[in-house]
């Protein structure tokens, strides 16, 4: 299936991408599953978004927890805790 | 409800005034943030961000009588002693309107998708802002 993803602020110059479509394969369905397909890319995508980072995600605009599921056309963000305000 | 987020200042005693007129409301209580020190660029998820800042003022709505809510959260680059963000709300008594107004800024500091970067590099989100926002659970 296919997904959009976004990153923002620090992971978005880390990874030195805004956001692409992705083609996932089956059994990546939550959030969670998302960010070790990724991780497994290594390089930037490896340090940016290790475990041990805290790396917030969103799927469709609304703040997400990593056993979040994700569908086919959901537009999956990675980002670092906000700081607004 | 008025939730906006844009690059330019406002003028909080306007808003302030927009949300006196209801005979209704008896209480005004507002927050303005303000940067400190250092310039900074803040950057934000366009549309979720919206939605976000929707999302906590209705559930301000929820907990105290509000009978109108004002929220500002500027974007870009920001110099020191500029406004970054302002939350208004306008209430029948002073407790729900400070409860509201507080509660409405404790939850954007965790939950709205802002960013800030100085020259030395983002800012990193503080435990203290979590613990504020915990406090309302």
């Amino acid at each position: 299936m296919k997904v959009k993803v976004l990153f923002f602020a620090a992971l978005r110059e880390q990874l030195g991408v805004a956001g692409e479509d992705i083609e996932l394969p089956s059994g990546v369905g939550t959030v969670a599953a998302l960010r070790s397909h990724l991780i497994a890319r290594g390089g930037a995508w490896q340090s940016a978004l290790a475990e041990a980072k805290l790396v917030r995600a969103a799927v469709n605009q609304d703040m997400a927890k990593p056993a979040a599921a994700i569908k086919a056309g959901d537009e999956v963000a990675f980002f670092p805790p906000v700081t607004g305000g | 409800m008025k939730v906006s987020v844009q690059t330019q200042d406002f003028d909080a005693g306007a808003e302030m005034r927009v949300l006196s007129r209801d005979p209704k409301v008896g209480a005004v209580a507002s927050f303005v943030g303000v940067v400190r020190e250092v310039a900074m660029t803040l950057e934000h998820y366009p549309g979720m961000t919206e939605r976000a800042l929707q999302k906590i003022v209705e559930e301000a709505g929820a907990r105290w009588q509000v009978l109108d809510c004002t929220v500002i959260h500027r974007t870009g680059v920001l110099q020191p002693t500029d406004q970054i963000v302002l939350v208004v709300v306008a209430s029948a008594h002073r407790g729900d309107a400070f409860a509201a107004c507080e509660f409405i800024m404790d939850y954007l500091k965790t939950q709205a998708p802002f960013w800030k970067k100085e020259a030395a590099g983002w800012v990193e989100a503080r435990a203290s802002d979590d613990k504020a926002a915990e406090r309302w659970k």
